[in-house]
């Protein structure tokens, strides 16, 4: 009898050689079936690399759509809610999608790469959608996903690292800017973009020169304190950042099976992305229809009394707890702000900005379980808004 | 300014016909602009060569609902009615049905017969009030009305009885080859009654749901069947001067190039030749995929929506046979006053599921079934004196044909009909003066309806009542500000009803309120 050898191993970014290297903890998960690692040598540390020094994340399994085609401008403008037409060639439009209900599917940005063609990444995969976005128009769109490996490079000396390599120009690029050059003949793409909140950059290229990029940058990154970093910490920042993540603060409207669970942009509190003076989008009239009759659900950043991480918690509108308005989606110490930090989901009109609401926060020490009813605020800004994020040209450091 | 109206008809078919009449019955300035030069759609009368005319689509009338002829005040001449159904058989054992009777079998299967009538006649005219209503909503915004529709369908299907409520639901997705095959021995009358579920669809009739196209074929008038003095085109030009007769003006031979659509509501619409007409309605009585992805464009709407309608089935199989005959065709067994009754050519039900067979893959039928009619037998102006036409319905001729339809392929299965005609009417070849072949793909392109499809989109229940043509536009309403459809791709569906134009113009007028 034959047997045939399956491979049951995830699939490995071009990145991965390097990665296994630097690889302590050999704590990995599943993203969209690649090897993606949590961490890799101490996971707070490699928070600190990413807030002090500069961060390494590699974004490879992120989902790439190559979108190009006469009507390519005219399909994006359907697709997402805000006006592509302002999104010149040259810069990045952070972007959300509904469904015709006006729920979002995911976010995501758009790159602006040429005229009138566009690679749009995301994290959770969409070709179905995409394509039926496509029926009746002439557009071409292409899953690059394995084409392109890509690295963010994020932190205060993201920017000295990037001139170190030589990489000229980059100290004009503005955030949402991005640039191609010539990397040692592959082409390279830089954006001024990043899920921290922080000064940083993305690098796109071809797994050909991946490794060659993770080289020179680790090299040019020597004396800048450069780490490569796991999920675990990006997750603590981005949560800093006040940014919303599929499967965490929303599920994706085409995943949610009882009716309720999906959010619309406006519950997400991503309004400014939504262009109503567009004639069509998808969602348009659900949205016009939800704007008029108010919508069911407010996204909240909590700045929380205490130092007790609101992990799943319930929200309520007073101390003494009762019907609870909401819930936490995402919870974290933020060691940067030193700030008990949350992100949540809560009832209108409840969630104000200025608004004070209670959380019941369920903590364990020594294996027993206490429980605080702990006051929380409504902030509008982010918990992590560091002015050298929009300086253009960034300072050295 | 004489080009602005209230509301825009795009399609002088007959749905937009009584649609336009009855929003000028209600005081609504309406303009209809029609593609081809005469009205009618597919409910036209034609010469096809010099002297001799037919019904060039829909040939025969059983469908009309009693409610639109009474509402539009038509008073329409017939030739023919109730006209019997003659399965014929070529060794001249024909059987004859009509209404509850059949002669031509063994008692048992005349009794099973009026028993199977019986029940499915009342099931059709359970069936034939919703066919006569806007189909509720069934989303959590279901208004007051929709409710009650639903309580009316809940109620009027219990108020059968517990075992014909069964009996109903068991039916309804079924295949109308299990019950025919359990209750009949004749195949003849298998053949037959398979043929009147399948006709026009793309189904067989071991497809699901085909008892369900056999019911909304007894809507209406139980089944029963006439033919209008002038043929059908007698029908529409009837519904053009009711229309007429209430202020529509009606402009033919003027395709239309798009809707014109701002801001996400629609303003009129514009012509091929530049043309443009206001109108704050547009009523569109073109099939739901072209409305959407040649006349709206998909820009205008939104991408789940498009994928429903891009996803409409919609193939059609059902040929048109035209013949000028120098005589009548002999049949053998068969009487010269019984040729004005319709012929059916399904032997048994196993012939009618075999010459679907080939459509599944893109093929026409080897042996083709056929509906016939010699509409001049009682109707003199549709030939010369003494000489005849016959029209028939001849499948399957699959609209997306592998390879396409060609002069080649159509006249090898215009030689296919021929031979399967001749084994019924030996001497029908001497007979034919001047022919014409008519396949989906001409209707197509003709009325300008995707794939042909008589009911613009197949009949089953995934496209049926509150799916009908997609949900989200189940209440005639598209999701454009003010575009409505009013064809059979809505609700009910096809055929010579005028049930969706009405619903159409009592859904639009409710609305307005």
């Amino acid at each position: 009898m034959s047997k045939t050898e399956v491979q049951l191993d995830r699939r490995k970014s071009p990145f991965y050689p390097r990665q296994a290297e630097l690889d302590r903890l050999n704590q990995w998960h599943e993203w969209k079936g690649y090897r993606s690692a949590d961490g890799f040598w101490e996971m707070d540390l490699e928070y600190f690399a990413q807030r002090n020094s500069a961060g390494v994340f590699d974004l490879t399994p992120m989902t790439k759509y190559r979108i190009t085609g006469p009507d390519a401008l005219d399909y994006l403008n359907r697709l997402v809610t805000r006006d592509m037409t302002k999104i010149k060639p040259g810069r990045v439009a952070y972007a959300v999608w509904c469904d015709d209900e006006g729920q979002v599917i995911d976010d995501g940005t758009i790159f602006h790469l040429n005229e009138g063609e566009y690679r749009l990444c995301s994290q959770e995969r969409h070709m179905s959608w995409l394509q039926a976005a496509a029926i009746g128009m002439d557009v071409r769109i292409i899953d690059e996903t394995e084409d392109i490996c890509g690295l963010a490079v994020q932190g205060p000396t993201s920017f000295s690292i990037l001139k170190n390599m030589g990489l000229h120009g980059v100290e004009t690029l503005k955030p949402f800017d991005l640039m191609a050059l010539n990397f040692h003949g592959a082409e390279l793409m830089i954006s001024r973009t990043g899920f921290t909140g922080d000064l940083g950059y993305e690098l796109w290229i071809s797994p050909d020169s991946a490794l060659h990029l993770w080289d020179t940058l680790f090299e040019a990154g020597k004396l800048h304190h450069i780490r490569a970093i796991g999920t675990h910490a990006l997750e603590l920042a981005r949560i800093e950042a006040g940014f919303i993540a599929a499967y965490i603060d929303f599920l994706p409207a085409n995943v949610t099976v009882r009716s309720g669970r999906s959010r619309s942009p406006l519950e997400l509190g991503l309004g400014w992305l939504v262009d109503f003076e567009k004639p069509n989008f998808n969602g348009r009239r659900a949205l016009i229809e939800e704007k008029k009759r108010g919508s069911t659900w407010r996204l909240v950043k909590l700045d929380i009394e205490g130092n007790k991480e609101a992990h799943h918690s319930y929200i309520y509108d007073n101390k003494k707890g009762g019907e609870n308005i909401g819930f936490i989606t995402s919870a974290a110490w933020s060691p940067v702000c030193k700030q008990n930090i949350a992100l949540g989901t809560v009832r209108t009109p409840h969630g104000k900005v200025g608004d004070k609401l209670y959380v019941e926060i369920y903590y364990q020490l020594e294996m027993h379980w206490s429980r605080v009813m702990a006051q929380a605020t409504v902030v509008s800004k982010p918990f992590w808004d560091p002015p050298r994020k929009r300086v253009t040209p960034p300072a050295s450091n | 300014m004489s080009d602005n109206y209230d509301a825009i008809i795009i399609g002088a078919g007959h749905n937009g016909l009584v649609c336009a009449a009855m929003l000028g019955r209600a005081g609504r300035k309406v303009l209809v602009v029609e593609a081809n030069d005469q009205v009618g759609g597919a409910a036209i009368t034609r010469e096809f060569t010099e002297g001799y005319s037919v019904s060039a689509c829909a040939h025969l009338l059983y469908q009309l609902q009693p409610a639109v002829k009474k509402e539009l005040g038509l008073k329409l001449d017939v030739a023919a009615e109730n006209m019997a159904t003659v399965a014929l058989s070529a060794e001249g054992q024909h059987l004859r049905i009509q209404n509850d009777r059949v002669a031509g079998v063994s008692e048992e299967d005349a009794g099973s017969y009026r028993a199977f009538h019986k029940r499915m006649t009342r099931f059709a005219d359970l069936f034939n009030t919703f066919l006569n209503k806007t189909p509720p909503r069934l989303a959590k915004d279901a208004s007051r009305s929709d409710m009650l529709t639903l309580v009316q369908l809940g109620f009027d299907i219990r108020r059968l009885g517990r075992t014909e409520m069964q009996e109903l639901l068991r039916l309804i997705g079924m295949n109308i080859r299990d019950e025919v095959v359990e209750r009949f021995a004749s195949p003849k009358l298998r053949g037959a009654i398979s043929l009147d579920a399948v006709l026009g669809t793309h189904l067989g009739p071991r497809s699901p749901n085909t008892v369900l196209t056999y019911l909304y074929r007894l809507a209406g008038a139980k089944g029963q069947i006439s033919q209008p003095v002038g043929g059908m085109g007698a029908v529409s030009e009837l519904l053009a001067k009711s229309a007429r007769h209430y202020g529509v003006v009606i402009r033919t031979g003027m395709p239309v190039k798009k809707i014109v659509i701002d801001g996400g509501r629609v303003g009129g619409v514009e012509t091929n030749s530049g043309e443009t007409f206001s109108a704050p309605l547009v009523v569109s009585n073109a099939d739901p995929k072209s409305t959407i992805m040649c006349l709206v464009g998909v820009k205008n709407v939104e991408t789940g929506f498009t994928r429903r309608i891009h996803h409409i089935r919609s193939n059609g199989n059902a040929a048109k046979l035209h013949l000028a005959l120098d005589r009548l065709p002999k049949i053998e067994g068969i009487e010269d006053h019984e040729y004005a009754n319709r012929f059916v050519i399904a032997p048994d039900e196993g012939y009618v599921e075999r010459a679907f067979n080939y459509a599944k893959y893109g093929e026409s039928s080897v042996k083709p079934i056929l509906e016939i009619s010699f509409p001049s037998v009682s109707d003199k102006s549709m030939a010369p004196p003494g000489k005849h036409v016959m029209s028939a319905i001849v499948q399957y001729a699959p609209s997306k044909l592998r390879g396409g339809w060609t002069e080649d392929s159509k006249s090898d299965f215009l030689q296919v009909v021929m031979g399967t005609l001749s084994e019924f009417m030996p001497n029908i070849e001497s007979c034919v003066l001047a022919s014409e072949l008519l396949t989906s793909a001409d209707f197509e392109k003709q009325l300008h309806m995707t794939g042909g499809h008589w009911h613009h989109g197949e009949l089953a229940l995934d496209q049926f009542l509150f799916t009908r043509p997609v949900g989200g536009a189940q209440q005639y309403a598209m999701p454009v500000d003010g575009l409505y459809l009013c064809g059979a791709g809505a609700h009910p569906g096809g055929g010579v009803s005028g049930a969706a134009g009405r619903n159409a113009a009592r859904a639009i007028l409710k609305a307005e309120k």
